[in-house]
């Protein structure tokens, strides 16, 4: 019998555990799949959550649901991984051995890394809203607020969903705008960025965004520490923006069992080949999702498209034979913009996003790099779609390797 | 690709002024590229960072972030501010001579 394990029952562990047992004997192989806890929560929901738009009930689901059936789901930490001994230590003293590892343990926001940032004023008047307890923290703080100084920060790069602080200044103009308060709030986007993002074409057009809608952008603003008495974010370079509620994205970074195993880069993400998916640690360990070191954007989408490719070298490692399929970059990510529209933009390794149609060339019906209310619908669909389709690693309509056609250069 | 002449030598750059071959870099080159970027004179903290830049380079093929820069140079992150105002990663990629490094996506 041999064992396959794979850690964290994210998207990307989840997804993966679902195409794997379907395809895997389960008198030839045992699929084990570990996490911390019960719930997976579907993280883009978060950004609608400080908005009333949507609840914790929307995001969070009974993880073993969307598990297949017929393999062991363990419910503990991961204390480290020892690649040369090919077996994993649990916390409370399992331990697992291993003939193929996955390692799916994502990335996660930790504010300790910023000075100051975890002070009395956490999640009372600086929030994150990359967790549900700082989403739903700040939607009882912009419930009942009055205006004032709205800061939205980036700490560092990089981050998951790299769009989504972008989205919520979006819905932070749009939300005051339906409230009668715009007037009254000023809202800066402050980012290490030298632009809105990170892919010049797209930064341009984001950027123009922040300036119809009245959104400040302060541009290389590297954050050093929160002054949580004084109410400012300070740079490392001794710039100071004042604020009255800060919306921080905090460094992200691998989990801890990465670092504690001895293999992670400074930020705890893993090294791994960028077009086969397979850890520089040893050969049979792969990494799939916002785990990995790869210059890919960290998202649902992108680990997906893996999920495809990883699924095909796997196939291959087993039958002992060089992996096969090589990842592209390939991401696509529909940004909502306020007011019930929203853009789209798909890109990979190469290529930056470009405008045209999507999926079908020439037909849509989404549109890239514009805004449409089509887009918007997208957006809102993709929480079934990730619930029902994608995490089951049932096939979708877009194809693991970005496409040029309908796209204009 | 434009060709410049520093300190003599003549040097392959490209459209935002970083070298492409980082074997054409000698400490003269350094010292005209730091000028340019607004720093007067190259002292040893400089130097420290610019060799932790040019060594990650030659091995990893990608200059480093802050953050490696940082834990593995031991120059405190304010530091290399200070030494290379307005963006130490980028800026002293360019005075290492390594190509601009690809940083966040
Ligand atoms: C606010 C926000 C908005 C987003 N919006 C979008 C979007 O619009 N579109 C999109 O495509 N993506 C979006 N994303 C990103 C998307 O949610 C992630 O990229 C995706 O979930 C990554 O999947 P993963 O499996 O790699 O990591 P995760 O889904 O985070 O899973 C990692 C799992 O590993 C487990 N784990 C980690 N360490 C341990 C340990 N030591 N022991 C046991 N278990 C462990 C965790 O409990 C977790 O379940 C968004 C994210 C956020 C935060």
């Amino acid at each position: 019998m041999k064992k396959f394990v794979i850690l964290g029952a994210g998207t990307a562990g989840t997804i993966m555990a679902n195409k794997l047992a379907g395809v895997l004997s389960r008198d030839d192989w045992s699929i084990t799949v570990v996490d911390r806890d019960e719930t997976h929560h579907y993280q883009p929901g978060y950004l609608f959550i400080p908005f009333g738009i949507y609840s914790p009930r929307d995001v969070v689901k009974p993880r073993r649901d969307y598990l297949p059936r017929g393999i062991e789901v363990v419910m503990a930490g991961i204390d480290v991984i020892e690649p040369e001994q090919n077996r994993v230590r649990l916390q409370g003293g399992r331990v697992l051995g291993y003939d193929f590892l996955i390692i799916a343990t994502g990335a996660r926001p930790v504010p300790a890394q910023t000075e100051g940032m975890l002070g009395d004023r956490w999640h009372k008047d600086v929030f994150d809203f990359y967790t549900l307890e700082g989403a739903t923290a700040l939607a009882r703080r912009l419930k009942h607020w009055e205006g004032g100084r709205l800061v939205v920060n980036i700490v560092e790069m990089p981050i998951k969903c790299p769009v989504a602080p972008l989205e919520f200044s979006f819905l932070a103009d749009w939300f005051f705008t339906d409230r009668g308060l715009r007037d009254k709030v000023e809202i800066e986007y402050v980012t290490p960025l030298p632009g809105a993002f990170t892919k010049p074409k797209a930064s341009a057009l984001l950027g123009d965004f922040l300036d119809k809608k009245r959104i400040k952008l302060a541009a290389e603003f590297a954050t050093g520490s929160v002054d949580q008495g004084a109410k400012k974010i300070v740079s490392w370079d001794g710039r100071e923006i004042g604020y009255d509620i800060l919306v921080t994205v905090p460094t992200n970074m691998g989990d801890e069992a990465i670092a504690r195993s001895g293999f992670g880069d400074e930020l705890n993400f893993i090294p791994t080949d960028k077009h086969t998916l397979r850890s520089k640690v040893k050969d049979n360990i792969f990494v799939l999702g916002d785990a990995t070191d790869l210059p890919a954007s960290k998202a649902g989408s992108v680990a997906h498209f893996q999920a495809d490719i990883l699924f095909e070298n796997i196939l291959d490692a087993i039958d002992d034979r060089p992996p096969g399929a090589k990842f592209d970059g390939h991401a696509n990510c529909f940004i909502e913009s306020g007011f019930n529209k929203g853009l789209l933009i798909d890109f990979n390794y190469e290529t930056e996003p470009l405008p045209g149609k999507f999926p079908l060339p020439g037909v849509g019906p989404f549109s890239l790099l514009e805004e449409t209310k089509m887009n918007h619908y997208g957006k809102m669909m993709f929480r079934w779609v990730y619930w029902n389709l994608l995490l089951r690693g049932a096939e979708l309509p877009i194809e693991a390797e970005m496409t040029m056609a309908g796209k204009r250069r | 690709m434009p060709t410049r002449t520093i300190a003599n030598k003549s040097i392959d750059v490209d459209a935002e002024g970083f070298m492409t071959n980082y074997k054409d870099w000698d400490l003269e080159v350094a010292k005209v590229l730091a000028t340019e970027e607004g720093i007067a004179a190259l002292n040893d903290r400089h130097l420290i960072v610019l060799n932790f830049m040019r060594k990650e380079f030659e091995t990893k093929g990608d200059g480093p972030s802050i953050r490696k820069l940082t834990k593995e140079s031991g120059v405190p992150t304010k530091e290399l501010y200070e030494l290379f105002p307005g963006g130490p990663a980028k800026k002293a990629a360019k005075i290492a001579g390594i190509k601009k490094p690809h940083g966040c996506i």
